[in-house]
């Protein structure tokens, strides 16, 4: 629609919006997440939906205890390979739209116990992951600005065409395999669909 | 204050007749020796600690799993040897092997008689099939858990254990993680860092 006659329309007291940014108004400005928390970085998300950081001002302060009304995922700590396949699940349980915050070094890499025996290198190996948070752990100010980050993208996204979101896509996944317990590691190590390994540009 | 361990290794074995009991010295700065017993007796050992009123240790604080390999010492000698007939003194090496064993450390207090902390230690026969010891949890109720945790970590067989279950990792899981032996998954293909053994281990990954 043309600027000039939208200003020029609002000057006499009528509003007119698209559906794209009525819709994606509607979807940045009320994100539940789901309530959970893995490990310290829990924390520190509780700290940012508390008085002092107040999460509410961006409308997401409504924390869901079953994933089925939530729509945002954060991945609040480390992810051992224990605790792996039910991440994944309740991801799964999640309706669509869904979107998935990685706070915190242990979530997005391994962190410091990417050494570990039974530790996940990053949740992003099974799940797709929209907003990476660095810190170890972030403060809230970060975990505010990953959901500032978030807003944008919904803002942005176009509801039709090739880059329309995955949940407007009829045969997109909306589920991901729930890796299974094996006997040296989890079966499957990754999610190739989803994950691989960035090159580092090394050769041998 | 407890006594001299070498004096309670005696008093162990006049309680207990046919424990073996051995003092291990400590040449780390720690300075803290412990008693090496053998797991056969190593309830009634528990027990006489446990009940003979100048001891009392009634709390195990803390039971530690630790993987020896098998290792070769050696160690230089000075011989005194005739060598074309002129006695000389010649450097002689000596090779001692010692086979691997896994073994439980236990840390004991009294919260009584406020002494302790008294080391005991239980070595299995090798690092194999004989990996078995014997669980104190009639004894001390605490250990049960940690003897879990030492049954995952190490694969040490605790004989007595009520519920002698994988703690940390999953059912199922076939290797233990804190042996020095244990080979982790090959997940190395993305190390933005890699260093030491991680560097080996991420460039098999790399593109030829």
């Amino acid at each position: 629609m043309d600027e000039g006659l939208r200003s020029e329309l609002s000057k006499q007291g009528i509003f007119t919006t698209t559906l794209e940014d009525l819709y994606n108004w509607g979807r940045k400005n009320s994100i539940w997440p789901l309530q959970f928390g893995l490990a310290c970085c829990a924390i520190e998300m509780i700290a940012t939906t508390m008085a002092r950081y107040d999460l509410a001002r961006f409308g997401a302060e409504i924390f869901r205890p079953s994933p089925r009304q939530a729509d945002l995922m954060i991945v609040a700590g480390t992810v051992t390979k224990k605790m792996a396949p039910q991440v994944v699940r309740l991801y799964n349980q999640m309706p669509e739209p869904k979107y998935v915050i990685a706070m915190g070094a242990c979530a997005i890499s391994g962190g410091p116990f990417k050494q570990g025996y039974n530790v996940l290198k990053g949740i992003d190996r099974y799940i797709p992951v929209d907003v990476h948070i660095p810190g170890c752990p972030p403060r809230p100010e970060a975990l505010i600005h990953a959901f500032m980050t978030l807003q944008r993208q919904i803002d942005e996204q176009k509801l039709t065409g090739p880059d329309r979101p995955r949940h407007l896509v009829a045969d997109a996944p909306s589920e991901f395999p729930v890796p299974q317990f094996g006997e040296h590691d989890l079966v499957p190590s990754k999610n190739p669909e989803v994950w691989q390994p960035p090159h580092s540009g090394r050769t041998e | 204050m407890i006594a001299p361990l070498d004096t309670l290794a005696r008093r162990i074995q006049e309680a207990v007749p046919g424990a073996r009991v051995e003092v291990v010295p400590n040449d780390s700065p720690a300075a803290q020796p412990s008693l090496l017993v053998d797991s056969a007796h190593a309830l009634a050992i528990a027990r006489f600690l446990r009940d003979e009123p100048s001891l009392r240790f009634d709390y195990a604080s803390n039971v530690a799993g630790v993987d020896w390999l098998d290792s070769v010492t050696k160690t230089k000698t000075k011989v005194k040897k005739i060598v074309d007939g002129v006695e000389k003194e010649v450097e002689e090496t000596v090779e001692t092997k010692r086979p691997g064993y896994l073994e439980v450390v236990y840390h004991l207090y009294s919260m009584n008689l406020k002494h302790g902390p008294l080391i005991i230690r239980q070595r299995t026969g090798n690092r194999a099939e004989l990996n078995r010891v014997a669980s104190l949890i009639s004894v001390w109720r605490g250990c049960e858990f940690q003897e879990r945790e030492v049954y995952d970590l190490y694969g040490v067989v605790f004989d007595g254990h009520p519920d002698l279950r994988r703690i940390l990792m999953w059912e199922g899981f076939k290797d233990h993680p804190m042996r020095k032996d244990y080979v982790q998954p090959d997940d190395f293909e993305y190390e933005p860092t890699p260093h030491d053994e991680v560097l080996g281990r991420a460039k098999e990954h790399y593109p030829k």
